[in-house]
């Protein structure tokens, strides 16, 4: 294994401090329990925005605090989810009386530590709603399964949901808007290679030189198949068809596409993707009215990419183009 | 034969070294189901409870359990945390203010752990989770004792249930956690919530009837 780290049980502190070295102006960073919070909460009368998750898949989601995104972020250790304590902690720092709206995603681990959150801030009298994203195609759904994990589609319902925030919706109407983006939003990965979780020291699975994994999670979970390598278009388009036939996205739908990088893969061949899965969309009749192209929910150092496409109305698309200023997006101010 | 307050401690250090001994061996199970973290998870959390451990020594059992719980929810994460530290949390209510348990308590607590781990996690047994060993654990214990056995032979007997149901987990497919995402490539491993929890009712065993 070869990382540029001090040592692996120092990782996600060290990361850390170099974020508010780096971003002291847009954020803070509270160690024990750990979490990271606007610099400037709480904001009087703001319904508070947190969300949180194992490390290792930045800049989700210590990046997105800041102005018109999320007010804190709780990072656990590498793919490991953050303990209760974080999230009470981090709440009562950043809100600021009109409640607390926790944006999880669909994996066992975050969904019990933020449930014990919400109970003890509740014994508290602090409010809070939680809503569960889980947008990934690949895992079928049933009654039976953890069902499907959430992926792309968070950093795409943290940013709409943090600007409403930012515009006074209050906790009912956020919880609203965030349940109609996930329903609306669908995704699927693939990876081209592992990666090695920095205190195991060793891949997290193995794929051969000419093999790539078809619906693989965010910390390295298997997905619905493994096979040969093939040229970019194929692998896209394989992508491309399991998550538009699964809302089904329909002719005429106005569309976000998100092509996201896993965090070992070059901007350059993003672009490759993002051109082929656009005349896919074009192909199906599909408006692609915004777009993100980039890596913002990474798995270590994978090589890989995931598609999101997140079907559009007027409000989500206003609160799309809302100015957002965190260390990992950034526009209109 | 009663449980004294100074083997709950022990039984709690033995617990831990026990995790710490199998810990690159938890992790491996875990490699294979979900994302490689179990060993070191508990690892780290066991040894923050070690850290906190003398602070409440002198304290009843109950204010002992509690403390191991909250601890472990605090520092372990994942889905462990909060159903590692809802069992001994429960189990500590439980417990109440008691320097010593009977059979009876020891039975009453572990049936209220388990009910938490339940609640916590909404799994069921057979879904290839912690519950496949601790269930047989806790079946095993009260018919042992219904059928009067001494509670040291009981607690043998709960073990080696515990044990079975680990490996039983084996065939089984995951329908809870992230095991679940694999679906049928996760029938033919060995799941390693069960295998912790093999040795939190292994451990008990073992520390209880030392001497007996």
């Amino acid at each position: 294994m070869k990382k540029l780290i001090n040592h692996p049980e120092r990782v996600v502190r060290e990361a850390l401090e170099g974020l508010a070295a780096a971003h002291g102006d847009l954020v803070r960073v509270h160690f024990d329990p750990d979490y990271v919070y606007r610099a400037d909460a709480p904001v009087q009368g703001k319904v508070a925005v947190i969300s949180g998750g194992g490390s290792g898949h930045e800049p989700m989601h210590t990046g997105f605090v800041g102005q018109g995104m999320l007010d804190a972020a709780c990072p656990g250790q590498v793919f490991t989810s953050p303990t209760p304590d974080q999230m009470v902690e981090a709440a009562k720092q950043v809100h600021g009386g009109a409640g607390v709206l926790f944006i999880v995603k669909n994996y066992s681990g975050d969904v019990m530590n933020f449930e014990m959150a919400a109970e003890l801030l509740e014994a508290e009298g602090i409010r809070t709603a939680s809503v569960i994203i889980d947008d990934d195609v690949a895992v079928e759904n049933s009654l039976y399964t953890q069902g499907r994990r959430g992926v792309g589609l968070t950093v795409l319902a943290e940013k709409i949901v943090g600007a409403a925030a930012e515009e006074g919706y209050d906790l009912e109407q956020l919880k609203a808007l965030l349940e109609r983006v996930n329903a609306n939003g669908r995704s699927m990965g693939m990876a081209l290679t592992s990666c090695t979780v920095p205190h195991v020291g060793k891949p997290t699975f193995e794929l051969a030189e000419d093999e790539m994994e078809i619906g693989i999670g965010i910390h390295g979970e298997p997905g619905r198949q493994r096979m040969k390598l093939k040229p970019a278009d194929e692998v896209i388009t394989m992508l491309f068809e399991s998550v538009v036939k699964d809302l089904p996205f329909q002719a005429g739908d106005r569309c976000l596409l998100f092509v996201n990088g896993m965090g070992g893969t070059p901007e350059i061949e993003l672009y490759i993707a993002y051109r082929k899965a656009k005349a896919l969309a074009d192909e199906y009749g599909l408006q692609v009215v915004r777009s993100l192209v980039g890596s913002y929910i990474t798995s270590l150092e994978m090589q890989g990419v995931s598609l999101t496409l997140l079907r559009l109305d007027d409000e989500m698309i206003r609160l799309w183009d809302r100015p957002v200023k965190t260390p990992g997006l950034r526009w209109g101010v | 034969m009663v449980i004294s307050k100074e083997a709950v401690l022990a039984w709690i250090r033995a617990f831990a070294a026990a995790v710490e001994q199998h810990k690159e061996y938890l992790t491996e199970l875990d490699a294979a189901l979900g994302d490689a973290d179990h060993g070191a998870n508990m690892h780290r959390g066991l040894q923050a409870v070690l850290d906190r451990l003398n602070g409440v020594a002198d304290r009843d059992i109950g204010t002992i359990l509690r403390t191991v719980g909250m601890t472990l929810v605090s520092s372990v994460g994942g889905a462990s945390g909060p159903l590692y530290g809802t069992f001994f949390l429960r189990a500590g209510t439980a417990a109440g203010t008691k320097m010593e348990l009977t059979a009876d308590d020891w039975l009453q607590m572990l049936e209220a752990g388990i009910r938490g781990i339940v609640d916590r996690g909404k799994a069921r047994r057979g879904e290839k989770t912690m519950l496949d060993a601790l269930g047989p654990g806790l079946d095993t214990l009260k018919a042992s004792l219904q059928e009067g056995q001494p509670l040291n032979e009981a607690l043998r007997r709960s073990a080696e249930a515990a044990r079975e149901g680990m490996e039983a987990t084996i065939p089984m497919l995951a329908t809870k956690g992230r095991a679940s995402y694999l679906g049928e490539r996760s029938v033919g491993h060995q799941d390693p919530g069960a295998t912790s929890a093999y040795l939190l009712l292994q451990t008990a065993a073992e520390t209880w009837t030392a001497g007996a």
